[in-house]
């Protein structure tokens, strides 16, 4: 079996988020870029159902549709224990692009599981998971809080209202994966990080393919207005503006 | 042409966000001249569907088979698609939750369709359509233009008032193909009354203010009240007091309910990037200073031994009176 | 002049970074309390590789430079000093000395453990008589032909209990004074080998400390560490490359204690706003911040001559006593930044300063490294 991560570059979640070029680009200077922390928890997963298989589970890909940019994000993916990594050579900007493209590397090599988290912490798009797996027409889980290979099956837990289900599927499929999947990501070991660089990081180029919408430009949220203090003592003040006022209740 | 809205059903119901979203269509549908259709999926009665109708849909579409019950993204996206296909829709609306969140990719691909997700208006421009969107987790609005011809759009929550438009649609069923089920159900793990945080238009949270796991029980009785979610801050989580589930921030679970009640917690920025599509926050902390109150709506500098017990007894006579 | 790091120093960082703000953390303010051993911790540490960072990987280790041994003890020592001590001496000590000293055989059955974590190693050369002046060595090591024996006392050694692999100074000719100085490597169960109790410490209190007794101790001949009468130079080497060691702790606490009062500083309002916005207060930030970066640059600038092959054991002496003496200072101002928080344990600042007077005393005190720069100058 081989499985599949799908890495995002964003930047560090304490970076300050600021604009260039009349306000159409993300500012990247002083940006630390680090790899989306739903991947990290992906990849984390799978390099355990990995090293619990017992030689079942071949290899754990990384891909990563990015510039040259992207590399030390990749290279840390390896440091911390995948096997290799492809590189698409290209800005990750539309997700139907970067699912696209990431579709075209699942089939070629045949992957059995896609891991993908649920989102990016940079534009919140959520969107690559679901859209790979119809670019393969596989089935596809979301709100994935838990995988489990047992004899070659694979048991999925879902999150529900109320508690979680467990599903069966058929391979090939897309795991979409949200936090505790794992709790923390590894930190990769001295040893993971020397031979990072040993292993094979392959960059190829982009298939053409339409970018279906595209970002103009960005704007700073509204200002707050102030919060209105209340009392202590006078909690049903509280609970009266948030049913006549706010109207939430 | 259609705006084509998929409505999810709760064991056979609606919620206040279904009737949102339709409200949402009805406005699309009145700015590029065509109709607001409704989907609903699963077994929900005559009477239940008919509610779209009362927040402007003009056509209500009912699929309603066996092998439905359970959400397989593959086969609802067939289905969805293929009552698009035949509405002929130009826009799709779903909702920004789990589920809108694991349909709207599939459909984007099936339909080669420009996907927008979380948009918080109505597009600006409709050929082509700019429209607009959070992200940075709330840091930034991003303006998105689409360039296919059909478009899918998840609606943020607390982004369209319900407006009432009585049409007195009819439910049609419709027999969909469905091929392939690959996904089934082999196990169901509930604990009742367990709210699904994601999705819950209420949450209550603790945070290390809340100085103990074993404090918990009044922030419990109050979520029960106000049938709420449970939520925590990340050291909550991380010292074990609450299962991770529970976690919202920035690595945690990123919600937008429309009442989030944040006790004992000090408002670091990644907490308050779980939240920022909150549509209303409210904050009790005994520190006067602590950022969160920056963030708030409303807020309560007080002790929270004193205030949630209060707070019980205010809301309970609410929902009594 | 490149002053950026690699990709892997960066990851090394981050790793180390990681790991002690995730995890040592978590239980930090308790073993200091409790003067309990960081079990756990040594061993998750062992098993990222961190105890044999800079040995060759074919011995076990990790073959990283000095560079990221720097970055990676700064890092543990903002969280936890006495993980970061025993990371010290086990690398810049035990692993650096039996890889530059000793014979095939040894590393083979030492080294590879030690390089791994799977054993600790500790350094014995101070006795209750000998601290600064290590040539007064009382400990002896009598040459009985095929083997030693080792009579006398060690003491406020690091990691003796928790250690297995000692190395250990002492005295074979006294006549040779102290060209008769052997050093040793001893197992800590040979027979006759005990300890004293656990010292209790002002700070770094979750490291172990004990002082070590030798009656009769036998000790193979294979297992002196170079020709006869080495033991002297051995200590003083090895001790070179282990102020680097100590010197990145220094940095850590210091580096460590400033961001957290910084966080403090903006955070705490008084007088009508932030306090890190009224001059007095900022310019003590801003003192500090100076201190904090000299110091990472002297630290480095001798782990580039270590790693460049250069010699390195002035630039190691002007970076542990600088450290040092800046950890001492930037630690009490950063309690003093704190007010009344800075005094009690929950908010660790008080933890850093106790921790910071020990680096101005052990590995070369201040005064020691003060002789070893002005004989230098006045040579």
């Amino acid at each position: 079996m081989k499985i599949l991560v799908c890495i995002s570059n964003v930047p560090d979640t304490t970076t300050k988020v600021k604009f260039v070029d009349n306000n159409t680009k993300f500012d990247v200077t002083g940006v630390q870029w680090i790899i989306n922390p739903w991947d990290e928890l992906a990849l984390t997963r799978a390099l355990e159902l990995k090293e619990a298989s017992n030689g079942a589970i071949e290899k754990v890909t990384v891909a990563n549709v990015g510039e040259i940019g992207s590399e030390p994000t990749i290279r840390k993916a390896l440091a911390i224990g995948a096997d290799d990594a492809v590189r698409i050579n290209a800005k990750a900007e539309d997700a139907y692009f970067v699912a696209g493209q990431i579709a075209e590397v699942v089939k070629k090599d045949a992957y059995d599981i896609v891991f993908c988290g649920i989102e990016s912490s940079d534009y919140n798009g959520f969107a690559v998971g679901g859209m790979l797996s119809e670019f393969l027409d596989v089935p596809s889980v979301s709100s994935v809080s838990g995988v489990e290979i047992e004899n070659g099956n694979v048991k999925v837990y879902r999150e529900i209202d109320g508690g979680k289900e467990t599903l069966s599927t058929e391979l090939p499929f897309v795991a979409i994966v949200q936090k505790g999947i794992t709790i923390n990501p590894r930190i990769p070991a001295m040893r993971g990080i020397m031979m990072a660089r040993k292993k094979p990081l392959n960059v190829v180029e982009p298939v053409a393919l339409d970018k279906l919408t595209e970002y103009s430009n960005y704007e700073m949220p509204p200002a707050k207005a102030a919060c209105k203090m209340i009392d202590e003592e006078n909690v049903k003040e509280l609970v009266d503006l948030l049913q006549n006022e706010a109207k939430v209740l | 042409m259609a705006i084509l809205v998929y409505c999810e059903n709760w064991d056979g119901k609606f919620k206040k966000l279904s009737f949102e979203l339709v409200s949402y269509a009805a406005k699309l549908a009145e700015k590029t001249n065509t109709e607001a259709v409704a989907l609903s999926i699963g077994n929900v009665a005559d009477d239940e569907l008919k509610q779209l109708g009362k927040f402007g849909a003009k056509k209500i579409i009912s699929v309603n088979k066996d092998e439905l019950k359970t959400l397989d993204n593959k086969v609802y996206t067939s289905v969805i698609a293929q009552v698009a296909e035949k509405e002929n829709a130009q826009i799709l609306v779903l909702a920004h939750n789990l589920t809108g969140k694991a349909l709207s990719p599939r459909l984007s691909v099936k339909l080669k369709a420009g996907l927008v997700s979380g948009v918080i208006e109505i597009p600006s421009t409709f050929a082509p359509i700019n429209i607009k969107k959070k992200s940075f987790t709330g840091g930034a609005i991003a303006n998105v233009v689409v360039n296919s011809n059909t478009a899918i759009f998840t609606l943020s929550p607390n982004s369209c008032e319900v407006a009432e438009n009585e049409t007195n649609a009819a439910v049609e069923n419709f027999d969909a193909n469905i091929g392939n089920v690959a996904t089934k159900v082999v196990d169901v793990n509930k604990v009742t009354g367990k709210i699904l945080l994601s999705d819950a238009e209420i949450v209550v949270a603790g945070g290390r203010g809340m100085k103990s796991g074993e404090n918990w029980a009044p922030l419990e009785e109050l979520a029960q009240v106000l049938g709420a979610g449970i939520a925590c801050s990340r050291p909550v989580s991380d010292e074990g007091w609450r299962p991770h589930e529970e976690h919202v921030g920035q690595t945690g679970k990123i919600i937008a309910p429309n009442l989030y009640i944040a006790l004992g917690i000090s408002g670091a920025i990644q907490h308050l990037g779980g939240v920022s599509s909150t549509k209303c926050l409210v904050a009790v902390n005994t520190d006067k200073d602590a950022p969160i109150f920056e963030s708030s709506d409303y807020g309560i500098v007080g002790d929270i031994r004193k205030v949630v017990p209060a707070l019980i007894e205010a809301f309970k006579e609410v929902k009594a009176g | 002049m490149n002053f950026e790091f690699t990709e892997e120093q960066i990851m090394i960082q981050q790793a180390a970074r990681d790991y002690a703000q995730r995890e040592c953390i978590k239980d930090v303010i308790e073993r200091d309390t409790k003067a309990e051993f960081p079990t756990e911790h040594i061993k998750n540490l062992a098993e990222l590789g961190f105890l044999g960072m800079l040995v060759d990987p074919k011995y076990d280790g990790g073959g990283m430079d000095t560079v990221a041994y720097v970055l990676a003890m700064e890092e543990i020592s903002k969280i936890d000093s006495a993980c970061s001590v025993v990371m010290s001496v086990n690398n810049s000590l035990v692993c650096y000395g039996i890889e530059e000293y000793g014979t095939e055989e040894q590393k083979e059955k030492y080294l590879k453990p030690l390089a791994r974590g799977e054993k600790i190693g500790a350094f014995l050369l101070s006795e209750p008589e000998a601290g600064s002046d290590a040539t007064s060595q009382r400990t002896t090591a009598e040459d009985k032909g095929d083997h030693y024996i080792i009579n006398g006392t060690k003491n406020w050694i690091t990691s003796a209990n928790s250690g297995s692999i000692y190395l250990v100074i002492a005295q074979t000719h006294p006549d040779k004074k102290h060209k008769g100085i052997n050093a040793f490597i001893v197992e800590k169960e040979t027979p006759g080998i005990s300890l004293g109790p656990h010292e209790d410490k002002m700070g770094m209190r979750s490291s172990d400390t004990h002082s070590v007794m030798f009656t009769d101790v036998k000790v193979p001949k294979e297992n002196r560490i170079g020709e006869d009468g080495f033991g002297f130079k051995f200590a003083m080497k090895t001790l070179e490359g282990g102020r680097i060691g100590i010197a990145a702790q220094a940095l850590g606490l210091a580096s460590g204690a400033l961001e957290r009062a910084v966080q403090y500083a903006k955070e705490r309002k008084a007088f009508g706003t932030e306090i890190i916005n009224h001059q007095g207060l900022a310019f003590k930030l801003s003192d500090m911040a100076v201190k904090v970066e000299n110091a990472r640059n002297l630290c480095l600038k001798a782990a580039w001559l270590k790693d460049q092959g250069k010699p390195y054991g002035i630039a190691s002496a002007m970076a542990k006593y600088y450290a040092a003496e800046i950890a001492m200072e930037v630690t009490t101002e950063s309690v003093q930044i704190h007010g009344g928080y800075g005094y009690v344990k929950e908010y660790h600042v008080e933890r850093l300063m106790r921790d910071a007077k020990l680096t101005q005393i052990y590995e070369g005190t201040s005064e020691i490294q003060q002789i070893i720069i002005s004989r230098d100058l006045a040579r």
